[in-house]
């Protein structure tokens, strides 16, 4: 399991959690997993989300590997200039 | 109504256009020559991204029109390098970097050019206020001042 | 997965770190650069658009009969002219490039005309006739966001957003961590104040221009300026309804761009028009239009409150961001609010944001999109607690520093930052124990950008003669070709003359996200170098094979192929120029290239310390001096990197002290130019002293971290709290214009 940070606002749809536990191997597995256990969620990860893995963000790669002892946290989608 | 025939010396060629009497000098230069170096930032004269010399004069050339080229001597970007020698305010340009996107480049070497001619030794502040008529929005003109004095500097150990 | 698993942060470089010309230069110095508006096709008809005058505007009916008839006009389009459906993605960039059945801002296109000459298209316009009925306007964010004001669409809000919100709520989004009421409990001060920033252009020298060929059968040219021709493929492809492989976008040189051309706003007119009138049309914004219909960005009103104890330990911290981004969703009040207390090591945090619609233009993405504004709320705060308590307000910030290890105001504990360090240098730097004169103040802030990476694609294909060609998909906005040419040509040991780097077609490479996010040098770069790897790898099999040996037992060093060692045998090295002479004979031409999604990039800080003067009878702020420090991990080209802290830090002075959207009763916009929107002009500034400091970015070969965005942050704070060291007064409301200041100088001075 890991244990996944969801940022304030979508404790809404987890029960007030903003900490989840999701079986993820992956980052795929991660946003699938979340998406399966809280469909509340699945809006905002429809609209999209960046995913902070041991401090570096990912948005796409579905196969970047995610360890059980990773730090995981749901961001919102970043956008640059 | 009917187009004006003006002849005119364009960085020391002469030459002939036809222009409809609303018709910029920028417009003129852009889309009846092709001669793009100049560019249409606001149209209003308040970038200097279109700067040309007027018989020597340093002018907005989006607030003259086509027709008033009558008979006098225009120079350009396109004029200002010696064929392969770039004249030493590009070359310094270049050297520090003084430009990042480059729309704004050509106007501001116009208006450098001007600016040395009438003072080759001009002091920090001087080249500021000189190019206050030049927006540059990439360089926060840091680099651009120290190019154009360096420029400055050189030219003058040169004559 | 771009995470380099041997990072080789201790090697020398060659190339990278030194300053040699850039590649494009003789062309932008001589005029020859072509940028958008600069490029003409045969039989090219001019475009022009017909904009809405009013804010708010129910479009009843377009009658373009007259239009039509004038001799000259070839087309005319209205949102008649686009699918009636298209991709939810890019339904809200449509009705913003072409206005459906409503006008929600000034400037709003609704209708647009290709004619055999400007002058034809100019009068064109002037016989179209729109019937308009003017609906009720809101431009401001907080009348927006009140019970009574007009809603621009209705049942749009998300389900972050509580029941009972004003209708122009589009979401809401909270970020955090600790209980701030807590942290607030144990301050010995608590500060609570409210600030508004106005909405700035991007300001971009070049306007949006386009050139666009399409024919009957689907096949479709577009030349125009962006920061992301993929993008511009992928938006028109998808909005015209035609297929993405039969649109070949070409970017011109890119006039500035700085997030504002990071989506369309001509182009899928430009190509509608081009189609209906089977000609070429070259379309080019007037500055007005510039100004009233493409993308500056949010204008905010932010609530601040921290908590401090008397050592300047903050003990908690609260901010809620509210943000307007013009007439559809999707300001970058997200980012703000993750964004605001990021440099801070904090136990008690929480951030709210609204995002909120008004009747003004689409905001466009604009530098660190979102930052800026709330790290001037939050470091205006800290400063005056600081102040307040009689402390270095630098100490104070080393006091909080984020540092590897804290975890982050938005959620994730930090890997190795480097704001520490450049807090440090700021402390250690000259400018910061420099004497002050009579009347004059200094302030210091601290700024935080994410930085990403994205799709990228590099090819580069060693020619007969020994030269390199690279082709990388990222608009040039800034130098990037010289810093791509020197990792290129440093990885092949090469002489960076052997390399020349062009910006390849939609058609050339695969796909590669916009030039954002500060990603180019950190993404681009890395492309580059693992393609020059890659080309490597063929050159030292290809050295293999002429000499007899194993691959494996082949190295490359100092641009030519050698035996790995004694035991691979006795053979004189090949160099790049020997290998590819005889490529014909070995196998083939020689080409490396990679494509990745470069996931990943390493966050960045900077300080910025800045002493200004206050004119008092005016109120005019003048800016004395002014330095930058900031992490760059590896600065491959220095002067570029300069060159983005300088730039950033003037367009944040800008917005500091001048610029601004100013709205009528009407919501008209009432100075869309650059005489009345003002931008700094060089007499306006002096030199920006800068000090790049290398922290190497584990997530790249080289180290480099993205640069471009970070500098815009800290500025507006900076100067807010160097005319409060100056004249006592706390500027919250940008800009910090003469009469605002003068008003304020004038109300201290009656407190007084």
């Amino acid at each position: 399991m890991v244990k996944v940070r969801i940022w304030g606002s979508l404790a809404a749809f987890t029960g007030d959690r903003t900490e989840v536990e999701v079986e993820a191997g992956n980052l795929r597995e991660l946003l699938d997993g979340l998406a399966a256990d809280f469909p509340g969620l699945r809006p905002q990860l429809d609209r999209g989300v960046s995913v902070a893995i041991d401090g570096r963000v990912y948005n796409d790669s579905w196969f970047t590997p995610i360890e059980p002892d990773s730090e995981v946290v749901l961001l919102s989608r970043l956008k640059g200039g | 109504m009917s187009n004006i025939h003006v002849t005119t010396t364009i960085n020391g060629d002469s030459v002939e256009y036809l222009c409809a009497p609303e018709e910029t000098l920028l417009d003129v230069l852009r889309d009846r020559l092709g001669m793009t170096g100049s560019k249409e930032g606001c149209g209003t004269g308040d970038c200097g991204a279109c700067s040309v010399t007027v018989d020597g004069r340093l002018v907005c050339s989006c607030l003259m029109l086509g027709a008033e080229a009558e008979g006098r001597e225009i120079a350009t970007i396109e004029g200002m390098a010696a064929g392969e020698v770039l004249h030493p305010l590009q070359r310094k340009f270049l050297e520090h970097a003084a430009l990042q996107c480059g729309i704004c480049t050509p106007g501001i070497l116009v208006a450098a050019k001007a600016l040395l001619e009438k003072n080759p030794d001009p002091s920090e502040e001087e080249t500021r206020y000189w190019l206050a008529g030049n927006l540059c929005r990439c360089t926060g003109y840091d680099k651009v001042i120290r190019a154009v004095m360096d420029a400055a500097a050189e030219m003058r150990e040169a004559s | 997965m771009a995470l380099d698993k041997n990072p080789e942060t201790a090697r020398s470089f060659k190339l990278v770190g030194t300053r040699p010309l850039r590649p494009d230069g003789i062309d932008k110095v001589t005029g020859r650069a072509r940028f958008g508006a600069d490029m003409s096709a045969p039989g090219m008809l001019v475009g022009r658009v017909l904009r809405s005058p009013h804010a708010h505007a129910r479009i009843v009916s377009i009658d373009t009969s007259r239009a039509e008839a004038l001799q000259g006009v070839k087309a005319i389009v209205t949102r008649a002219d686009f699918p009636a459906e298209v991709p939810e993605a890019v339904a809200d960039i449509l009705d913003n490039c072409m206005a459906g059945r409503t006008a929600f801002y000034d400037g709003h296109a609704v209708a647009a005309v290709a004619a055999s000459s400007a002058a034809v298209a100019r009068k064109a316009l002037k016989l179209i006739e729109v019937t308009y009925e003017i609906l009720p306007h809101v431009t401001d964010v907080d009348a927006a966001m009140r019970p009574d004001a007009p809603v621009l669409h209705p049942g749009r809000a998300d389900e972050s957003v509580p029941e009972g919100t004003p209708g122009n709520v589009i979401s809401r989004v909270q970020y955090g961590h600790g209980d701030p009421e807590t942290g607030f409990a144990e301050a010995d001060r608590v500060v609570e104040r409210s600030f508004r920033t106005a909405a700035t252009h991007q300001g971009y020298i070049e306007p949006h221009a386009c050139l666009a060929t399409m024919g009957a059968d689907g096949q479709a040219d577009l030349w125009c300026c962006t920061q992301g021709h993929y993008m511009v493929r992928g938006t028109c492809a998808a909005i015209l309804g035609i297929e993405a492989g039969q649109l070949r976008v070409t970017a011109s040189e890119i006039g500035g761009g700085f997030g504002g051309k990071t989506t369309v706003f001509l182009e899928p007119v430009a190509l509608a028009l081009a189609r209906k009138a089977g000609r070429p049309v070259k379309m080019v914004m007037s500055r007005e239009e510039v100004l009233r219909a493409s993308g500056p960005t949010a204008s905010t009103s932010i609530d601040v409150k921290i908590g401090m104890t008397k050592d300047g330990r903050i003990t908690g911290a609260a901010a809620e961001l509210r943000y307007q981004g013009g007439a559809y969703p999707g300001s970058p009040v997200e980012m703000g609010t993750m964004s605001a207390f990021a440099p801070y090591d904090l136990k008690n945090v929480r951030t709210v944001g609204w995002d909120v619609v008004t009747n003004r233009p689409k905001q466009a993405a604009y530098r660190a999109p979102g930052a800026p504004m709330a790290a001037f709320a939050v470091e205006s705060v800290v400063d005056e607690l600081a102040r307040g308590f009689g402390l270095d307000p630098l100490d104070v910030r080393l006091k909080n520093a984020a540092r590897e290890g804290t975890r982050s105001s938005y959620g994730p504990t930090f890997p190795a930052i480097g704001l520490e360090a450049t807090l440090r240098a700021a402390k250690d730097h000259p400018h910061w124990s420099a004497p002050l004169g009579e009347g004059q103040g200094r302030g210091v802030a601290c700024g935080f950008w994410f930085n990403f990476g994205g799709d990228t694609c590099v090819s580069l294909n060693v020619n007969p003669d020994g030269t390199v060609s690279l082709s990388e998909g990222n608009p040039d906005i800034g130098g990037s070709r010289a810093s791509m040419t020197m990792m290129a040509a440093e990885e092949l040991g090469i002489p960076y003359e052997q390399v020349r780097t062009v910006i390849a077609d939609t058609a050339s490479l695969g796909q590669n996200e916009v030039t954002d996010g500060s990603r180019v040098t950190f993404a681009v770069g890395l492309a580059t170098i693992e393609a020059a790897r890659a080309a490597k790898r063929v050159m030292c099999e290809r050295a293999a094979m002429v000499w007899g040996i194993d691959p494996e037992a082949v190295i490359w060093e100092d641009g030519a192929a050698k035996p790995a060692g004694p035991n691979a045998g006795k053979f004189e090295p090949m160099t790049l120029a020997d290998i590819a002479a005889i490529a014909s004979n070995t196998g083939g031409p020689i080409a490396g290239h990679h494509e990745v999604n470069a996931e990943g990039a390493g966050v960045s800080f900077g300080t910025h310390i800045v002493d200004t003067e206050i004119d008092r009878d005016t109120g005019a702020v003048k800016i004395l001096r002014y330095t930058v420090f900031q992490d760059a991990g590896c600065a491959v080209h220095p002067a570029y990197v300069e060159g983005q802290f300088q730039g950033g830090a003037v367009q944040g002075i800008g917005w500091a002290l001048n610029e601004e959207y100013i709205y009528g009763e009407d919501g008209v916009l009432q100075n869309p130019g650059f005489l009345d929107y003002r931008v700094p002009v060089a007499s306006d500034l002096p030199m920006i002293d800068t000090m790049i400091l290398e922290i190497p970015n584990p997530g790249h070969p080289y180290g480099v971290r993205g640069v471009g965005e970070t500098p815009i942050v800290p500025p507006l704070a900076a100067i807010a709290n160097s005319v409060a060291d100056a004249a006592g007064i706390r500027m919250t409301d940008l800009p910090m214009s003469p009469p605002k200041v003068l008003a304020a100088l004038q109300a201290g001075a009656a407190g007084n």
